[in-house]
């Protein structure tokens, strides 16, 4: 049972598809979004999005690489089973800095990496916009503006005259096979 | 304009302004960078490449049998004994974690720079990095000796319930190469999400073209592979924006990384007492040269690649050019360093010290020293004149003499410190085996073999960030470029 999910224009340009995100965000839509075979600077501003949240997952991940790294040091050499070399302190930070630190950059990046994945709700290999024909050019040089139709303010009829106005060479409808 | 007319007649010069070169020559349209590298992957490899996979694969596959021979027999085959017991296990250790340095320097630091020439190069860098840190990790595993208690580095308590003794340096680097290795694999595959969906759709567009059942097998399995590892991506903004985000932390994560990697190998060294090594000018000197050394394969790698495939418009004259300019900077960074040492051995005051070094330049060794200064300090300056940075072939040979150089540094560093210990009795000279040099030369085999597959069934340069940096790509491109318009250069 296929049902519609999104109304798609397709534009040429970068700046052609800043002047129809620009529109579209002025009408007030929500669930829609901006596609693009590489970032284009300046649509984050244009599309009303806020700063990017992943550094808060890098953060935990780093810190819990430096604890992690601190706490492993000092129970395997001071508290678990010490042994006494060459007269040095049994546990020292400044000795157990540098594993720590490396620890600290492992799990940062992964906190970074994963923050991308999970705010991105990435692998999502089911997207109905991958089963797009059309939509294959997204990743070579065509740009689109997708609007849900879940969106409160989505129109059949308005939101594709929305479009029309904004100079898309291509509209079409996206279906949801599921 | 009439108010400056009306001006009295003083003859203004305005000074000309300079135009940048383009980073893609012949303002090419977006969509003939995706077919000019993606094409790569999708086409047949040329003759050349079979032939250098062949050559590649049998060298690796003698690395490999000489390690084999290593373990089933010992350590005894290679030319370590006392004095040396650190030979070119350890020279090829520093030389091959060296070599990956440029790729994160490119990656993670020119990025943090906003250099944006760096977006055509930075595929290939950091795969270089990856396979010269696989390289490099053989080393210390096979040195050992007895390599079935080589899991005795890794952070688990052993048969005895002791566990690792973190006051040593060399655990550190167990940790500083395995987080490297590990943080320059994300980080690469990172950059290569929104490129594998390039070549998942692309195949998919291709899918009709098939003719034959073969064909069609083959186009539905590299669509679910290159789909699997494109996570899904569609190129939202709302994904870049976190894209983009997650990315510019990876680099400047990956910053004080790279930085930290070589100066734990120079701590492998400096943390000992030796004279030759105790030194604290170790970890700057060694994460020059580490950069220094990464330059010039990255220079020998490239200069074929770009011929070969014909990418001399994506990789242009002006990137070998600035790269040049690198090597330069790093070169004279390495000949200071070298003054150095031999300015605090003779200002410390310690006749160890003074003498090690003294030995070191016109000791046995004397050829390596020379080779060392030559190729290192010496070489780089000819850059200097626009001429050798602009030449392909010149360059080319440059890259090579670097490669050498550096090898040699740490052949001089880990050898002639330790060839005369404090008492005559203890003096040697080290020679290397047939399995050491063999092995050596094997890895160049594993080296090329993991970068010959990567170009095959990998996008070589970073298609998006490559669309990013052109004219086209910039929204305000008609009035002139966002740094023209007002509210414009984000």
């Amino acid at each position: 049972m296929s049902k519609p999910f999104a109304i798609m224009a397709e534009y040429e340009t970068p700046a052609e598809i800043m002047a129809a995100a620009k529109k579209v965000h002025a009408e007030g839509y929500q669930k829609w979004d901006v596609h693009s075979p590489f970032p284009i600077h300046g649509m984050d501003d244009v599309m009303g999005l806020k700063n990017a949240q992943v550094g808060w997952f890098t953060f935990l991940g780093g810190l819990t690489g430096l604890t992690v790294g601190m706490v492993m040091i000092y129970f395997m050499n001071k508290f678990d089973y010490d042994i006494v070399v060459g007269g040095k302190p049994l546990f020292s930070g400044f000795y157990a800095f540098p594993v720590a630190y490396e620890m600290t950059i492992l799990l940062g990046a992964f906190g970074s990496l994963g923050g991308m994945f999970i705010l991105n709700r990435l692998p999502r290999h089911h997207h109905p916009l991958l089963a797009n024909a059309r939509f294959a050019d997204v990743t070579d040089d065509k740009f689109y503006v997708v609007i849900e139709c879940e969106d409160e303010h989505y129109d059949e009829n308005l939101t594709r005259t929305l479009l029309e106005g904004t100079g898309a060479q291509h509209i079409e409808m996206v279906e949801d096979a599921q | 304009m009439s108010e400056t007319a009306a001006q009295p007649q003083v003859e203004t010069h305005t000074p000309k302004e300079l135009v940048r070169q383009p980073l893609v020559l012949n303002n090419r349209p977006l969509g003939w960078i995706t077919e000019q590298v993606a094409g790569i992957v999708e086409g047949r490899m040329p003759r050349w490449w079979n032939v250098a996979f062949i050559i590649s694969f049998l060298v690796m596959m003698m690395c490999f049998t000489y390690i084999g021979y290593l373990i089933l027999t010992g350590v005894g085959v290679w030319g370590l004994n006392h004095p040396v017991a650190w030979g070119w296990a350890i020279v090829n250790f520093v030389f091959w974690i060296g070599i990956g340095h440029a790729g994160t320097l490119i990656s993670a630091i020119l990025f943090l720079l906003r250099q944006k020439w760096r977006t055509s190069i930075n595929r290939t860098a950091e795969a270089m990095t990856i396979f010269a840190v696989i390289c490099a990790g053989i080393f210390p595993g096979i040195h050992v000796g007895r390599i079935w208690l080589a899991w005795w580095l890794l952070p688990v308590p052993n048969a005895n319930s002791i566990w690792p003794q973190f006051r040593s340096p060399l655990l550190w680097d167990v940790f500083a190469v395995s987080t490297y290795f590990t943080v320059s694999l994300l980080f690469w595959y990172m950059g290569l999400i929104p490129d594998l969906a390039t070549i998942r759709d692309r195949l998919r567009k291709n899918a009709d073209k098939c003719t034959t059942g073969c064909e069609k097998l083959i186009n539905k399995v590299k669509q679910y592979l290159y789909g699997i590892f494109s996570m899904g991506w569609i190129g939202s903004n709302r994904h870049w924006r976190n894209y983009e985000k997650a990315y510019l932390l990876l680099a400047g994560l990956s910053t004080p990384l790279v930085l930290s990697v070589h100066s734990i190998v120079s701590f492998d060294f400096a943390i000992s007492q030796l004279p030759g090594w105790h030194t604290t000018i170790f970890p700057p000197y060694f994460v020059a040269g580490a950069v220094f050394s990464g330059f010039g394969m990255v220079l020998t790698l490239m200069i074929p690649m770009r011929a070969l495939f014909k990418l001399e418009e994506i990789i242009t004259v002006r990137h070998l050019e600035l790269m040049c300019k690198v090597i330069m900077a790093t070169g004279t960074i390495v000949g200071y360093a070298y003054g150095m040492e031999f300015f605090i051995a003779w200002y410390g005051g310690n006749p160890y010290e003074l003498y090690a070094f003294k030995n070191r330049a016109f000791g046995p060794y004397w050829w390596a020293y020379w080779i060392m200064i030559s190729c290192n300090v010496i070489s780089p300056q000819l850059f200097w004149f626009k001429w050798t940075r602009t030449t392909p072939w010149f360059i080319f040979v440059v890259s090579i003499f670097v490669n050498i150089g550096m090898w040699f540094e740490r052949f001089v560093i880990v050898v002639t410190s330790l060839h005369r210990d404090y008492l005559p009795s203890s003096w040697g000279y080290y020679s290397p085996t047939q399995v050491d040099i063999l092995t050596f030369v094997g890895t160049f085999g594993l080296f090329m073999t993991l970068f010959l597959l990567f170009v095959r069934y990998l996008p070589a340069i970073c298609i998006f960030e490559v669309k990013g940096v052109t004219p086209q790509a910039d929204p305000h491109a008609k009035e002139g470029g966002a740094d023209k318009v007002e509210g414009g250069g984000h």
